[in-house]
């Protein structure tokens, strides 16, 4: 195989990795006001993802990395391309991370109003616009033969990026809502299990015309195996929720994720980044990489560091494997 | 914090300099996603597992996650500073005449590029000195207002401990200050006559300690000059030659083409002198307070009462102004005697639209300043946490009880 098709690869497992693990704590972030009653019940669903969240985040960081390192190209067009989009990305990243920090520095009722405020909100944005943006993505941009993009703010909102973004807006929060009912006890369990199910059946009919949309756009056999398993594995988790096999409903969702993301990889290969103008603006895994001396350093450092990141981080989860409910809040 | 911080750092690259990220992509790009992949995830995993993870992690596993994040923090700090070095003296790199693009040709010799070498440890000192200020700053300002408290040999020792921390990351500052110095006079002669505001080459070169004068140079109104300090500095030679502003602007001109070569002299100067003096001032402080401590004495001072609570600010400034000082000191440069920073911006993005994401930046990150100072201080005054075990409470079961820790 061709190094800049490892690369094309290990960005679009990255990006998965990243969609998959803080697709739930988005999820949990959105449903915050949704299912946390009260104080307690708020801190219950912030302590599932409190040690985890941060570990999650750097998935974002190491693709970022990832596509600067093999293939400069693709991430500076896309990034001063999607310059607003990003910005507020970035805006939500930031008040959600320091509002989990400092939610709890302070007893005051109005002061953790405001920082679930900003958990909501810093969770719903990215939550809508990784959607926007990975629809663009798939559907091309306006591109010049410089590759740089030509188009504004409203090339990138069209009805396809929207759906795109209730797409991930309906994965994420049916993630969070299982993750929840896997991780929590008593009525938050409850409550969490039943708000997954409804919001799963919802998310499978968008996910469907989502998917159904993009093989219209591009397509090859792999993504239309892949597409096909998303959904079955998002009605297969669906399904275990219902009857209470949390486990299960946990795995089918984080699969169906996966899969959406592999779906959009699979759909784009060879191209990175389409132009929808000039076809010379196109940007594919081989006009946009690295040169192979780099990309072989980079494949060293992903063959043996990757492995190590995945061990830790997975022992991480099963160290804090254990449910929590409001008893096991502590009073401060 | 630091994870939020970072993605902003990384996503600027693509967002506000994509021609600059396409010309160096193929070098810089690698330094950043092995930070990541090596670093990142090393800080952010371990430190939730040392947070959250009292009750659930035997006692030395705990203390070694927090050694694994420290040691992450390390590694993260030399991995872009490997990068940012490679904008002030690029190594192991060659320009493709056909796309006109930087080429990576030797790994090892950006790794191990001398600026790296000794920015890493300058940067590090730099940061001990401000966490051991903000500890001086604490115990301190317990010890004098709260005479008498139970916990006052902790404040003692918080105070003791973080002056020593000041005083030698000082000198580690200050030793690896002079070797960079040294370097820079090597790699980017502009700079360090940009940070003398010398402007005609001189054998011996005297130290400016303070000049006031007219910006072209052309006037000096006030000096105060050592005489062969900066050929000593510059040079290791208290006779060596340090080129001057004037002269290297005429040689950068015949060899890059016509143009300004030269940094904006008052910022390179004065911030170079800020960095310094604060930096020194907090070193000043630290040695003031172990000296009204000596054989048990507890300071009582107001005045070094006001002292202790600027000093955190004052090395958090010298820092910043370092900073200021070796990224204005490279202009015009984004990659010295490559890349012009005018050719590296963005040419998609609008004027408003960084405009529109500086002000947000400058606002989100202000708001968040005053918050994490007025927690900082919450905290501060709050003195020692009670620390003292509960008793084990064996009618509860385990899936009872409390969490060690939660948010």
């Amino acid at each position: 195989m061709e190094l800049t098709t490892v690369w094309f690869l290990l960005v679009a497992v990255l990006f998965t990795g990243y969609f998959i693990l803080e697709g739930f704590d988005f999820g949990v972030g959105m449903l915050l006001p949704v299912l946390g009653r009260d104080d307690r019940e708020r801190r219950v669903l912030i302590n599932t993802i409190g040690p985890v969240w941060d570990g999650n985040e750097v998935w974002l960081i190491t693709a970022g990395g990832a596509m600067f390192a093999a293939f400069p190209e693709w991430y500076a067009t896309l990034f001063s391309g999607f310059y607003l989009p990003l910005l507020l990305i970035l805006l939500a990243l930031i008040a959600r991370g320091v509002a989990f920090e400092y939610r709890h520095k302070r007893p005051e009722a109005s002061w953790k109003r405001r920082w679930d405020q900003a958990i909501f909100f810093g969770s719903l944005l990215p939550a809508i616009l990784w959607g926007v943006a990975f629809a663009n993505i798939l559907r091309g941009v306006p591109l010049d033969a410089d590759h740089e993009y030509v188009g504004g703010l409203l090339d990138l909102l069209h009805p396809y990026a929207l759906l795109g973004g209730v797409t991930t807006l309906g994965l994420f929060l049916t993630h969070g809502a299982v993750f929840l009912a896997l991780k929590t006890t008593g009525d938050i369990r409850a409550r969490a299990g039943a708000l997954a199910v409804k919001l799963g059946a919802g998310t499978a009919v968008v996910a469907v015309a989502f998917l159904t949309w993009t093989l219209s756009i591009r397509s090859s056999a792999a993504a239309v195996v892949l597409a096909v398993s998303a959904a079955l594995a998002l009605l297969g988790g669906v399904a275990a929720a219902r009857v209470r096999r949390e486990g299960w409903a946990f795995t089918g969702t984080a699969v169906a994720i996966g899969l959406a993301v592999a779906t959009l990889f699979a759909a784009l290969f060879p191209n990175v980044l389409p132009s929808t103008l000039d076809a010379a603006g196109t940007l594919t895994a081989s006009n946009a990489a690295s040169t192979p001396y780099t990309l072989k350093i980079m494949t060293w450092v992903a063959v043996v560091f990757t492995p190590i990141v995945l061990a830790y981080q997975g022992w991480t989860y099963w160290v804090f494997r254990k449910r929590i409910g409001v008893a096991n809040i502590p009073q401060h | 914090m630091g994870v939020v911080t970072g993605i902003v750092q990384e996503f600027q690259f693509g967002m506000n300099w994509s021609d600059y990220s396409r010309f160096v992509g193929d070098i810089f790009g690698a330094p950043l996603a092995i930070e990541a992949l090596v670093a990142f995830f090393l800080e952010s995993t371990f430190i939730g597992l040392w947070i959250f993870g009292w009750d659930r992690l035997p006692k030395r596993l705990h203390l070694a996650a927090i050694w694994a994040a420290a040691i992450g923090t390390n590694l993260s700090a030399y991995f872009i500073l490997a990068a940012n070095s490679f904008m002030q003296n690029p190594v192991g790199y060659r320009v493709n005449p056909t796309t006109g693009r930087a080429e990576l040709t030797d790994f090892f010799a950006v790794l191990t590029n001398k600026v790296a070498l000794i920015t890493f440890p300058h940067t590090l000192s730099g940061a001990f000195l401000v966490a051991g200020s903000l500890i001086v700053s604490v115990g301190l300002w317990h010890l004098i207002r709260n005479r008498g408290s139970a916990d006052t040999d902790a404040y003692r020792f918080a105070t003791k401990f973080g002056s020593w921390v000041v005083l030698v990351s000082a000198a580690a500052v200050l030793f690896t200050g002079d070797i960079q110095g040294k370097i820079m006079t090597e790699v980017q002669p502009m700079k360090m006559a940009a940070a003398e505001g010398l402007y005609t080459t001189e054998s011996p070169a005297s130290f400016s300690v303070l000049t006031v004068g007219s910006l072209d140079g052309s006037r000096e109104v006030f000096a105060l000059k050592i005489p062969y300090l900066l050929s000593f500095l510059g040079t290791g030679d208290p006779n060596g030659t340090v080129q001057g502003i004037n002269d290297l602007q005429a040689q950068y001109a015949a060899q890059y083409g016509a143009g300004s070569y030269t940094p904006i002299i008052p910022v390179t100067y004065w911030s170079f002198r800020f960095m310094i003096a604060l930096g020194l001032a907090a070193a000043a402080i630290a040695l003031i307070v172990l000296w009204t401590q000596r054989k048990g004495r507890t300071p009582s001072s107001r005045w070094l009462l006001r002292a202790g609570l600027v000093m955190p600010l004052l090395p958090l400034l010298a820092n910043s102004f370092g900073w200021i000082f070796t990224e204005m000191g490279r202009q015009p440069w984004i990659v010295f005697g490559e890349m012009l920073t005018r050719n590296g911006v963005s040419r998609s993005v609008s004027l408003t639209e960084v405009l529109t994401s500086f002000t947000a930046f400058t606002l989100i990150y202000a708001t968040l300043a005053v918050v994490e100072f007025k927690l900082l201080v919450r905290y501060a005054k709050a003195g020692v946490p009670d620390l003292t075990p509960q008793p084990a409470d064996d009618d509860t079961d385990d899936a009872e009880r409390p969490l060690a820790f939660a948010y």
